[in-house]
C-alpha cells in the first residue's frame, strides 16, 4: 500500500480523497494555486505546496510542476480527482513514466474513451447498443444529409471531442441540417480544436442513466448499480439518485452487464461510469464512458455500503477487488444536489466572494461533502461547485424528505447559491412521481414558483430581527445614514427626542 | 430606539425600548410580546408569542438581507432622526446613482460611454466570473456622468464602476 498520496486537485473532492488517505493511514500532499493558499484542501492535507498563479492553465493543469512536487515530497501516487487532469491521457503517461502511480485507468483506455467516434468503433465491435448513427466523424454536408435520412430526424450533430454541450446541435428537418453542421463544427473546433462532428438519432425526453463500474489490474471487473442523472441544465448534472426510479433489477443487470462488457473492451481498470441514454420505451443506448471518479459517486456509495475511493486507492496498489459482483447489493435510495456558488434571481450566474456565514446541514441520513468554510473566499477562477449535499433513506420518499429538511438548515451567506433550486425540484410534484426526462428542469424553471410566496413569513418579523441586530450587535449594523446605530441608549430621554424631531 | 425599517421596499415603524433589563417593542405603534437572543454575529433566535425564528444576517457591500427561515427579506434600517435619512427616498430617483460591482470578477468590456444616454435596465458594463459573462445593467433611465472601469481590470464586490444621473 502506498505511504503517501499527492492529490492534484481542489475544492470539495480534494478534501474527499484526503479523508479516504486519513481514513487508510496514508499522507497526503496538497497542490495549490496562489488563490487557494487559504483553501480547504490544504488544510486538510499533511503537506502542500504551490504550484503557480490563478489561472488553472498556469497551476492545476500544469503537469511538469505536479510531478515536481511528487518527487519532492517522496508521493508514490496522485489521485486527479474530477475535472482539470483526470481525464489527461498524457498526464497518466507523465505519471507512469516518472515511477508515480496515476489512480485511474491506464492512458491508452483513456485514449481510446476520450474521443467519442473511436469509442464507439470500438464498443460496436463488442455488441454495445448504441444509439442509431455514424460511428465516424462526417467527411461531408452530403454524407450528413444521407445519414440523417436513414436514421430519421429528429437528429443530434455531436463533437467527436466533445463534453458539457459545446458542439452540440438539435436538427429537426433536412433545410435545417447544412448551417446547424456548419455551427457545431466551427464551436467544436473551437472549443476542443477538433471540428470533427458525427450523426445520432435524438431521443426525444430520454432520460440520463449511468452505471458505475470498478475493475482491478488482475480482469476483475464488477459494476455497482445506476445513478438516474436526467435533472440537468445546459447539459450538466444538478441533482443525481441511486437508484434510478424506472430501473427494475432485470434491467440493472442488463445494464450493468453491458457497463462490463463496455470497460472490458477498453482494457478498462480502476473506477470507472458508463453512460446510457434511456428512451421511453426503456431501451439504453451507450453514450460514453468517463474514465474518471465522478461528482455524483456519493449516492453510489451510500446505497452499496462501498467506499469507492479507498477502493480505487486499493486497486491502484495492485489488490484484488475484495468482493465479487454477488456480494454487492443496493439498499436504500439516495439523492444529491450540487450546491454552486450562482445566483438563482440573476440567471444562476456565479457568484464568487467571501462567505460571511455558513450554517452546514446535519443530522440522520445526511451526507455534507464541502470544500468551503464560513470566513473563506470563493475564488473567481475556478469551477463554482462549492459542496454536494446528500440525503440517504430507507427508500425514494424519505431520502427526499430528508434532503428537503436538510436544506433548510443549511445556509450560506456572503454568496448566492442554488439551494432555493433544490428545494423548488424536492418539492415538485413531478420529481415526487419520479417523471424524469433531461428536459425537466427547463420545464420546472419556465413554470415560476408560486408555492414559496403563499408560505412566506411577515415581514414584521424581518423588521423586529432588522432592529434587534443593531441594539445587540451595533457595531456592525449601519443605518441608512452611514453611522454605526447609536450604542443602545434606548432610554426616554433618547425616546422624547426622536419624537420631537417627528 | 425608534427605526422606520424598509422591508422589500415598504416602511415599518420600530419601536424598541429596554425597561427592567426587558425588550419591549411596538411595530406600527402595536405592542409584540418577543425575546431575542444573537447566537452568533449573524444569527438571531426570535421568540414572538411563542413562535421560533431562525433569521439569518447577509451584509454585502451594497445592501443587507434577512432571512427568516428560507425567506429572504431585503431591509433597510433609516433613523428617523437622521434629515437624510428621511429625505434619501426621494435622492434615489432623482441624484446621481451609483452603479457597483456585484461580484469580484474581471471588466470585459464596455458597453455604453461617458455623457450617453441610457435607459433603465440597458447594460452598461461586462463583467466575467467564474468563466461566465454578466451585463451589469444601469438602475434608472438618465446619463452617464462617469466611467471608472476599465475593460481587463479586476474589480471588487462594491466597487464604482459607474455614474449615472
Amino acid at each position: 500500500m502506498f505511504k503517501k498520496i499527492l492529490v492534484a486537485n481542489r475544492g470539495e473532492i480534494a478534501v474527499r480523497v484526503m479523508r479516504a488517505c486519513r481514513e487508510m493511514c496514508i499522507s497526503t500532499v496538497a497542490v495549490y494555486s496562489d488563490v487557494d493558499r487559504a483553501a480547504l484542501h490544504v488544510r486538510k492535507a499533511d503537506e502542500a505546496y504551490p504550484i503557480g498563479p490563478a489561472p488553472a492553465a498556469e497551476s492545476y493543469l500544469r503537469m511538469d510542476k505536479i510531478l515536481e512536487v511528487a518527487h519532492r515530497s517522496g508521493a508514490q501516487a496522485i489521485h486527479p480527482g474530477y475535472g482539470f487532469l483526470s481525464e489527461n491521457a498524457k498526464f497518466a503517461r507523465a505519471c507512469a513514466d516518472a515511477g508515480i502511480k496515476f489512480i485511474g485507468p491506464t492512458a491508452e483506455s483513456m485514449e481510446m474513451m476520450g474521443s467519442k467516434t473511436r469509442a464507439r468503433q470500438q464498443m460496436e465491435k463488442a455488441g454495445i447498443p448504441f444509439v442509431p448513427g455514424t460511428a465516424r466523424g462526417l467527411a461531408s454536408a452530403e454524407e450528413a444529409e444521407q445519414v440523417a435520412e436513414r436514421v430519421g430526424y429528429p437528429i443530434m450533430l455531436k463533437a467527436a471531442a466533445g463534453g458539457g454541450g459545446k458542439g452540440m446541435r438539435l436538427v429537426h428537418a433536412r433545410q435545417e441540417l447544412r448551417s446547424a453542421l456548419e455551427s457545431a463544427q466551427s464551436e467544436a473546433q473551437r472549443s476542443f480544436g477538433d471540428s470533427e462532428v458525427y450523426i445520432e438519432k435524438a431521443i426525444v425526453n430520454p432520460r440520463h442513466i449511468e452505471m458505475q463500474i470498478l475493475a482491478d489490474e488482475l480482469g476483475n471487473t464488477v459494476w455497482l448499480g445506476e445513478r438516474e442523472c436526467s435533472i440537468q441544465r445546459r447539459h450538466q448534472k444538478v441533482l443525481e439518485e441511486a437508484p434510478s426510479p424506472i430501473v427494475n433489477p432485470d434491467m440493472r443487470r442488463r445494464m450493468g452487464e453491458t457497463a462490463v462488457k463496455v470497460a472490458q473492451a477498453a482494457g478498462y481498470t480502476n473506477a470507472g461510469t458508463v453512460e446510457f441514454l434511456v428512451d421511453q420505451q426503456k431501451n439504453f443506448y451507450f453514450l460514453e464512458m468517463n474514465t474518471r471518479l465522478q461528482v455524483e459517486h456519493p449516492v453510489t456509495e451510500l446505497t452499496t455500503g462501498l467506499d469507492l475511493v479507498h477502493l480505487q486507492i486499493r486497486i491502484a496498489s495492485g489488490e484484488q477487488l475484495p468482493f465479487a459482483q454477488s456480494d454487492i447489493g443496493i439498499r436504500g435510495h439516495a439523492i444529491e444536489c450540487r450546491i454552486y456558488a450562482e445566483d438563482p434571481d440573476n440567471n444562476y450566474f456565479p457568484s464568487p466572494g467571501k462567505i460571511t456565514l455558513l450554517l452546514p446541514p446535519a443530522g440522520p441520513g445526511v451526507r455534507h461533502d464541502s470544500g468551503t468554510y464560513e470566513g473563506w473566499t470563493v475564488p473567481i477562477d475556478y469551477d463554482p461547485l462549492l459542496a454536494k449535499v446528500i440525503g440517504y433513506g430507507t427508500d425514494r420518499r424519505q431520502a427526499t424528505m430528508r434532503l428537503y429538511r436538510a436544506l433548510s438548515e443549511y445556509f450560506v451567506a456572503g454568496i448566492k447559491t442554488n439551494i432555493s433550486l433544490f428545494q423548488r425540484i424536492l418539492r415538485d410534484p413531478d420529481f415526487r412521481a419520479a417523471k424524469l426526462d433531461t428536459g425537466f428542469l427547463d420545464r420546472l424553471l419556465a413554470k415560476g414558483d408560486a408555492e414559496v410566496a403563499a408560505r412566506a413569513p411577515e415581514p414584521g418579523i424581518a423588521a423586529i430581527a432588522a432592529g434587534m441586530f443593531a441594539v445587540l450587535d451595533p457595531a456592525s449594523s449601519p443605518t441608512r445614514n452611514g453611522n454605526a446605530a447609536a450604542p443602545a441608549p434606548s432610554n426616554w430621554k433618547q425616546k422624547g427626542r426622536a419624537e420631537a424631531l417627528r | 430606539m425608534v427605526y422606520d425599517v424598509i422591508v422589500s421596499g415598504k416602511p415599518h415603524r420600530l419601536e424598541l425600548e429596554k425597561v427592567d433589563g426587558v425588550w419591549q417593542c411596538r411595530l406600527e405603534g402595536k405592542e409584540v410580546h418577543f425575546d431575542a437572543v444573537l447566537t452568533g454575529r449573524d444569527v438571531l433566535s426570535l421568540l414572538v408569542d411563542g413562535r421560533s425564528y431562525e433569521v439569518k444576517r447577509e451584509q454585502t457591500a451594497t445592501d443587507l438581507h434577512l432571512w427568516v427561515g428560507g425567506t429572504r427579506f431585503p431591509v433597510e434600517l433609516r433613523d428617523p432622526r437622521s434629515l437624510r435619512a428621511r429625505q434619501s427616498s426621494a435622492l434615489d430617483e432623482k441624484g446621481p446613482r451609483k452603479i457597483l460591482a456585484p461580484m469580484p470578477g474581471r471588466i470585459v468590456r464596455l458597453l455604453a460611454a461617458e455623457q450617453s444616454e441610457v435607459e433603465a435596465g440597458q447594460g452598461i458594463v461586462v463583467v466575467e466570473a467564474m468563466k461566465m459573462q454578466n451585463e451589469i445593467k444601469s438602475p434608472k433611465k438618465g446619463i452617464i456622468k462617469r466611467i471608472t472601469a476599465t475593460a481587463g481590470a479586476a474589480v471588487n464586490a462594491g466597487d464604482v464602476l459607474a455614474v449615472v444621473e
